[in-house]
């Protein structure tokens, strides 16, 4: 297929304007997505070409537009809704969890509620704590969701299509970060990837390392320099989705590397990573030939300082040193 | 206007009495009074069968309020839709939706209209346009500002009727639903059923500022006050705001001053008002005993005829309770189901 070059921020708008004019039921509501074209630029355009009847500009009211979403996705509408950051969508939580997630199974079957929550998530970069909190386990763990997390602009592009298209409320945790960095995508309108699927993004023969989102770069550059250091030989495997997690690929890959580490900027407690091993150790126990290593988030709120931050964001270096440990190589 | 630029409370705000609807015709005046009859009798052997056990965990009796939801639905087209809170028996019924499912649901049969999943706070019926039943307190405002939304974005000329207690009204998210309803001019009626307590607090105790029918005024969303235990003032009054509505006026608000005259839940001990208050209200200000009072003296109907309705509808809830009794629990391998589309979460 033919590639584009593309930056993530671009793909996501892409996918947007693509699934509008594909499905009159489309909108975008949420702060700053109109005339400001995206706080972060990634509606850029959309108002011009959609008009501000699906283009809505939302006064700073997370719960009370969260909530105008749900209704307009009962209503039978396809609403994708911004948080400017998904910090703010702590306010706007219980519309999310209590009315999205629930009202399918509460009504029997009788209402579903299509609708998209997208915004950038997790540690940006000096913005402190109150601005730098990954949601990635809170969502998860609600049934009635589905959480994707895309790296790349080809994950950004093909899954938020598919998470527009889909019948049930997704999560769609993007990341400030990697909105500028260019990947190659598929030229194709009907490009989509499948919500539920992990993607190994490095082969390997000697421990998987499972990441998602910014994380999958910590984890390739980590594999870069097991190769070099230490012969170690790591595959790397792109989560794209943390609900439902990819059970079987990640199994198959312990079951072929039988160590493991995950990578993510989330805390510890309950986390993404607390929840990979105890799958492994319920589906892969007897693949495993060392424990299951979790690289996280340090426990506390987001420092500002530039090296506290650092050290409270999963680096290279530490998923290297679990590595390590886990290959009996520290 | 005052000179520095500030509305005035209540000037321009507060809606006109208009013509409304008209005088209502005999028949009218039954189907009003059958349709209140039905909620109170369906709730009051709700109440009872509570207690022997069929019914669990929260179930809040709408008896003394009938007058607010019957005079809405009487207003309401073919396409409206209505959301309001847990407090939705009488809401369900009065859209029309089967009190079998009703019942069914309230003693968690797979046969009811939640398919058993839901319960007595979280009842839903799309094709009746009933969109729940929410346990959240005023979370249902801004789900129904979207419903608003929607119909306004496919043109359909639908409105919702939103309806949220007293208590709701000092949720801030109650606040952001106005405040974009005005801005964007949403169809919706938001009917406060002002039933003086949210839960074991009054009014009085929770509320600062002016009358709760002025809580839109500071986005330019008219309101009035409504006697909410008359249900032809209720009818009338909505049938203007209606109007209003669907004209493109955008939302508007009316404080239907009402009374439960059970507790607020099951398990409600009733120490923050008195007995002669509650019975005060029974025997005078009960909105089914006013209608029949005025279509006695109007001679739209005798006592036999009354006599006839209530032993129908007490027929039509015994059958109810007795569908509900017979109809089966879900079956185990629908614990998973509808979590989401495709089936299994």
């Amino acid at each position: 297929m033919e590639q584009v070059r593309q930056t993530v921020r671009e793909a996501l708008r892409d996918a947007m304007a693509e699934e509008m004019r594909r499905d009159p039921g489309v909108f975008l509501m949420g702060e700053e997505v109109g005339q400001y074209q995206g706080a972060y630029k990634v509606s850029q355009g959309l108002l011009d070409e959609f008009g501000p009847r699906r283009v809505v500009d939302t006064p700073i009211s997370e719960i009370g537009f969260t909530g105008i979403g749900v209704g307009a996705a009962f209503g039978g509408l396809r609403p994708i809704v911004e948080f400017m950051s998904f910090n703010f969508s702590m306010q706007a939580i219980d519309q999310v969890i209590n009315s999205a997630a629930k009202t399918r199974y509460m009504s029997g079957g009788r209402i579903g509620c299509p609708i998209v929550f997208r915004g950038p998530n997790g540690a940006a970069a000096r913005v402190a704590a109150q601005h730098s909190q990954c949601f990635a386990s809170w969502y998860a763990h609600c049934p009635g969701l589905k959480v994707v997390a895309p790296w790349s602009a080809a994950d950004a592009k093909g899954l938020l299509k598919a998470a527009i298209r889909d019948p049930d409320p997704v999560i769609f945790l993007e990341n400030e970060l990697l909105y500028g960095r260019s990947f190659d995508v598929p030229d194709d309108p009907d490009f989509l990837l499948p919500i539920g699927k992990a993607v190994i993004e490095r082969p390997g023969r000697d421990v998987t390392i499972v990441a998602f989102s910014r994380m999958v770069d910590v984890a390739l550059d980590a594999a870069g320099i097991l190769l070099r250091d230490d012969g170690i030989d790591a595959e790397v495997i792109n989560l794209r989705t943390l609900r439902p997690l990819d059970v079987p690929t990640l199994v198959a890959s312990v079951t072929r590397t039988n160590r493991l580490v995950s990578v993510e900027e989330g805390w510890p407690t309950a986390g993404v990573g607390a929840e990979i091993a105890a799958l492994m150790m319920e589906h892969a126990f007897d693949a495993l030939d060392a424990p299951v290593l979790r690289v996280t988030g340090a426990d506390v709120p987001l420092p500002y300082a530039a090296n506290l931050e650092k050290l409270a964001i999963p680096q290279p270096d530490d998923v290297v040193a679990a590595v390590r440990s886990v290959c009996h190589r520290a | 206007m005052t000179p520095d630029g500030i509305v005035q409370p209540g000037k321009g705000l507060v809606m006109e009495r208009g013509a409304g609807v008209g005088e209502p015709s005999a028949e009218e005046l039954i189907r009003l009074y059958r349709d209140m009859l039905l909620i109170r009798r369906f709730e009051e052997k709700a109440g009872q069968v509570y207690g022997t056990g069929l019914i669990g965990g929260f179930c809040h009796l709408y008896i003394g309020q009938e007058a607010v939801v019957v005079g809405l639905q009487a207003c309401a087209a073919p396409g409206d839709s209505m959301v309001t809170s847990y407090r939705d028996h009488g809401h369900l019924l009065a859209c029309g939706v089967d009190p079998k499912a009703v019942m069914a649901e309230l003693m968690g049969r797979r046969t009811g209209c939640s398919a058993g999943k839901g319960g007595s706070m979280h009842m839903f019926d799309v094709a009746a346009g009933f969109f729940g039943g929410h346990g959240i307190v005023g979370a249902q405002v801004p789900v129904g500002t979207g419903l608003a939304f929607a119909h306004r974005y496919r043109g359909d000329g639908g409105l919702c009727l939103c309806c949220l207690g007293d208590g709701a009204i000092n949720q801030g998210q109650v606040s952001e639903a106005f405040n974009m309803a005005a801005l964007w001019s949403l169809p919706v009626l938001y009917a406060i059923e002002n039933n003086r307590y949210g839960m074991g607090t009054s009014v009085e105790r929770a509320m600062a500022g002016r009358a709760m029918s002025e809580r839109g005024f500071a986005y330019g969303i008219p309101g009035r006050e409504v006697d909410g235990m008359d249900v032809l003032a209720v009818r009338a009054a909505v049938a203007e705001a209606v109007a209003e509505i669907r004209a493109g006026g955008g939302p508007r608000i009316l404080d239907m001053k009402t009374y439960r005259f059970r507790g607020h839940s099951m398990s409600d001990p009733a120490s923050y008002r008195s007995r002669e208050e509650v019975a005060l209200m029974r025997s005078e200000n009960d909105p089914i005993a006013r209608l029949r009072a005025r279509m006695l003296g109007e001679g739209a109907i005798d006592e036999a005829g009354l006599k006839e309705i209530d032993g129908a509808l007490k027929a039509v809830v015994a059958e109810a309770i007795a569908f509900a009794e017979a109809s089966p629990e879900p079956v185990p391998a629908e614990l998973l189901t509808d979590v989401l589309a495709e089936g299994r979460g």
